[in-house]
């Protein structure tokens, strides 16, 4: 155990935080932009999975990684647009349909990749990375946080952009009155169903791109069924959350340092059974949820479509 | 002459071309008709009136002409030429403003927030150049709004202020106000209707709906009368020039109610002695806080007598609402007492205190009194569910239940499809029939109303102000919270006047009252 605080160990620790976190965090902020709408988005974790494939698919092809983070966006915008369509337009059981997306995803990525690439698992390239002058040089955060690929600082920039977007523009006012009154909005002269179909959208961009990233920059190949639930805890970092990002990115480190451990310790040269770190995150769930559970609220319309003039 | 007089007496002799125009509208909805072959014409510089009883197809017009429904028969003029009025964007666009019955506002965000919605979403909201233009309108019109509450927390008259402002913001050609007054005091009323003279007067088309007769004849030029989702009657300028107040008010009862509809004005007050016996509700020094810019309660004391009617009145917003809620165990009390029949129920939550007799009925009906989307089986019994005889071992007993309904849907005259119709879908004076029917059922001892007559039709009124005289007549103490003078000397064996949480005082009901508690809502409030 002697070996736990050194340089190394921590090195890999927050470089594995914000690794598994990244992927987290876009799923989280995607989440809660549809949630803030009124959207109880389940399809997320399809969405990352079709842009994981599609991501990777994207970059494997063009060699460019940049291409592969479109293909991904597009990937989930597509998954996303289906949701859209079933549940804002046409008011369709927002659940099951997720339900039904992510199952539908799960099976679709693996058969497309069965028939592309048979058994093998081609990899990626190393993702060069953009270091950030004088502070890469720093010991621990600089190699873990400061001398990485650009999408994870622009993934981290997103915090501050959602909660911009939240706080000080129309478009914020707009998405909470769709989630918490949407005929209030309705008759303000702005269009539900496009405002929801807009942010559920721009929730399939988003975990499109973390899925590309957890295929293309986090494992560098993909996997079937590869996100493995990272979508979901996404959904419960936004509930916990609420309407605030940057508890998003908070939830999202600690998730993702939960998620590290196996490596990190791995490199410091413990043996503990890895299946008892994996049920890391899950037990911070449900103490997270137990401590501030109570006070949850929720968009009063969450998880119901509007129909205009619908008594 | 009544202002609005004057201003008909001017134009009568030239009629103007319709702003807007609906020719033979018809919409149904499953199971009713609620508008059939409706004709309207919207003429600028005239006031339209439209009176019905509760359900008689109002606010499914005002739904038609603010593009949240499609007619599904008839055409809608603008300006002479047929249009589709296709979104509630598109009806802004064409100039048409409306206040909505029930608020339609986003209760998380602040006023300000509210009044910006609608604005393009690319841009950053424009808080300073709100406010001045919030200034110039409440200035000029004698509105009052705070900019920065958060819009929950305020009382539903505050509420349908902001509404009002927000249509005047919107620059609107026609102005539509669907009970825009139910919830203003009188002066707040009277400003109101100033107000849509000056609106008039600048070339607008307003619709006004009411369910009181003495604004409709103040503050109208044109009164057209729904009856049963069909027009029954319209009263031209001309017409309603020649009346006077009286035979206009007789002409309009008949068209609303048919023959033999009566006198719709408050029934005088008939003096009891009770006899004297230990209060039934007694509350002590009850302070309630109140939060950002509400009013709370503070250090109210009174006892109800059984059988006994206290009346509240004052202001909206002066803490009526907060006080019913702490009495009904939905607020928690920072101070203070409250006991049925001598003892205390401060630590009972609200279930606890339903079954100790303790019942409230809100004045906020569709979101805190009932759930739209249940049907009115189930509202009737929601604070029982689980409960003998309607559920047994845990399951629903759906005979005891359609049973139950069927009867109290029979004693209270609601008017519904059926039993098992959403209860959102039915008219506002329905709700509240079913509300009152569902707070009376099983052993009320104390029934606390808060504004109970709200939004109702003259009939409706009535029948309720009945109930609830019946009620106390059973020897059940109530608590009878109203912005309506009238309906509280009508009914009221004392007055009480709340003003900025407390109580200025409480006035018997005799010959002075009237006057007395007059002097105390004036001399506390200025
Ligand atoms: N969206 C809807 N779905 C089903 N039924 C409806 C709907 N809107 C209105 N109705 C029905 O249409 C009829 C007319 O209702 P409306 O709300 O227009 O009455 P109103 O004249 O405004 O009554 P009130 O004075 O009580 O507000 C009622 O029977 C009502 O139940
Ligand atoms: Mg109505």
């Amino acid at each position: 155990m002697q070996g736990l605080l050194t340089d190394a160990f921590l090195t890999s620790l927050v470089f594995g935080a914000i690794s598994a976190g990244i992927p987290l965090l876009l799923a989280g902020l995607g989440e809660q932009l549809s949630e803030k709408a009124g959207v109880l988005n389940i399809g997320i974790e399809g969405m990352m999975l079709a842009g994981a494939y599609v991501g990777f698919v994207a970059a494997f092809y063009s060699s460019s990684l940049w291409l592969g983070f479109a293909g991904g966006a597009a990937g989930g915008a597509a998954v996303a647009l289906v949701m859209a369509l079933l549940c804002v337009r046409h008011g369709l059981n927002q659940i099951v349909v997720g339900i039904a997306l992510t199952l539908g995803v799960e099976g679709l990525t693996a058969l497309l990749h069965h028939f592309q690439f048979g058994r093998t698992y081609p990899r990626l390239d190393a993702a060069t990375s953009l270091p950030i002058p004088v502070l890469s040089e720093l010991p621990i955060l600089g190699p873990a946080l400061f001398d990485r690929h650009p999408i994870v600082y622009g993934a981290i920039a997103m915090v501050a952009v959602m909660a911009f977007v939240y706080r000080r523009t129309n478009l914020g006012l707009d998405l909470q009155a769709a989630g918490d009154q949407p005929a209030a909005l309705d008759v303000a002269g702005v269009d539900v169903v496009t405002t929801r179909t807009a942010a559920v959208i721009a929730t399939g961009v988003m975990a499109g791109v973390g899925g590309a990233f957890m295929a293309n920059i986090g494992a560098g190949l993909f996997i079937p069924f590869m996100t493995g639930g990272a979508g979901f805890i996404g959904i419960v970092l936004a509930m916990l959350a609420r309407g605030r990002p940057l508890w998003v990115l908070a939830g999202a480190l600690i998730f993702g340092a939960c998620l590290s451990m196996t490596t990190a310790l791995q490199v410091a040269g413990v043996n503990i059974p890895t299946d008892v770190i994996q049920m890391l995150p899950f037990a911070a769930v449900m103490a997270v949820l137990v401590i501030f559970g109570r006070r949850a609220s929720l968009p009063a319309a969450l998880g119901l479509p509007y129909v205009r003039g619908a008594r | 002459m009544t202002p609005a007089a004057t201003a008909r007496a001017a134009r009568a002799a030239a009629p103007a071309v319709p702003l807007v125009e609906l020719v033979e509208v018809t919409k149904r909805f499953p199971g009713v008709v609620a508008n059939d072959r409706v004709d309207l014409a919207l003429r600028p510089g005239e006031v339209h009136v439209l009176l019905g009883e509760n359900g008689a197809g109002k606010s499914t017009l005002i739904g038609i002409l603010s593009g949240l429904q499609e007619p599904d028969e008839g055409e809608i003029r603008v300006d002479g030429r047929p249009q589709r009025i296709t979104s509630p964007r598109h009806a802004l666009a064409l100039g048409i403003g409306t206040v909505f019955q029930h608020v339609m506002l986003v209760p998380t965000l602040t006023v300000a927030e509210n009044l910006i919605l609608g604005a393009p979403w690319w841009r950053r909201p424009d808080k300073a150049g709100l406010a001045a233009k919030v200034a110039a309108i409440t200035d000029s019109f004698g509105l009052a709004v705070d900019l920065e509450a958060v819009t929950g927390e305020l009382s539903l008259g505050e509420q349908q202020q902001v509404e009002i402002v927000r249509a005047l913001l919107r620059d609107s050609r026609v102005l539509i106000l669907d009970e825009a007054t139910s919830m203003l005091t009188p002066k707040g009323i009277d400003e109101l209707g100033a107000l849509m003279r000056r609106l008039v007067a600048r070339g607008l088309a307003v619709i006004f709906i009411t369910h009181k007769l003495g604004e409709a004849f103040r503050f109208g030029d044109r009164i057209s009368v729904l009856r049963l989702g069909r027009k029954v009657g319209e009263i031209p300028p001309e017409r309603l020039n020649a009346l006077d107040e009286a035979a206009a008010t007789e002409e309009i009862v008949r068209l609303m109610f048919g023959a033999g509809a009566g006198d719709p004005d408050a029934e005088p007050h008939v003096a009891r002695t009770l006899a004297p016996a230990a209060p039934l509700l007694s509350v002590r020094n009850l302070t309630v806080s109140g939060g950002a810019g509400i009013v709370g309660v503070e250090d109210v004391s009174f006892d109800i007598a059984p059988g006994e009617i206290l009346g509240i009145a004052g202001i909206d917003g002066n803490g009526q609402k907060q006080l019913a809620e702490a009495i009904a165990g939905q607020r928690v009390a920072s101070a203070g007492s409250v006991l049925v029949d001598g003892k205390p129920v401060d630590h009972f939550d609200v279930g606890a205190r339903t079954r100790a007799g303790l019942r409230y009925l809100t004045d906020d009906r569709l979101s805190e009194g009932t759930v739209g989307t249940f049907p009115i089986s189930l509202n009737l019994l929601l604070k029982r569910i689980g409960a003998a005889p309607y559920w047994s071992g845990g399951l629903e007993r759906p005979g005891e239940i359609a049973t139950h309904a069927e009867e109290l849907v029979k004693r209270y005259d609601v008017r519904t499809p059926s039993i098992e119709t959403p209860i959102g879908k039915l008219s506002g004076g329905n709700i509240q029939k079913v509300l009152l029917a569902r707070e009376l059922a099983d052993g009320a001892r104390v029934v606390v109303f808060n504004k109970p007559t709200y939004g109702l039709d003259v009939q409706n009124i009535r029948a309720s102000r009945r109930r609830i005289r019946d009620i106390a007549g059973q020897g059940i103490a109530v608590l009878l919270i109203s912005t309506e003078l009238d309906e509280l000397i009508e009914l009221s064996d004392r007055i009480a006047v709340m003003a900025r949480g407390r109580l200025a005082g409480i006035v018997g009901n005799d010959e002075g009252a009237r006057l007395r508690v007059g002097e105390l809502m004036i001399g506390a409030v200025s």
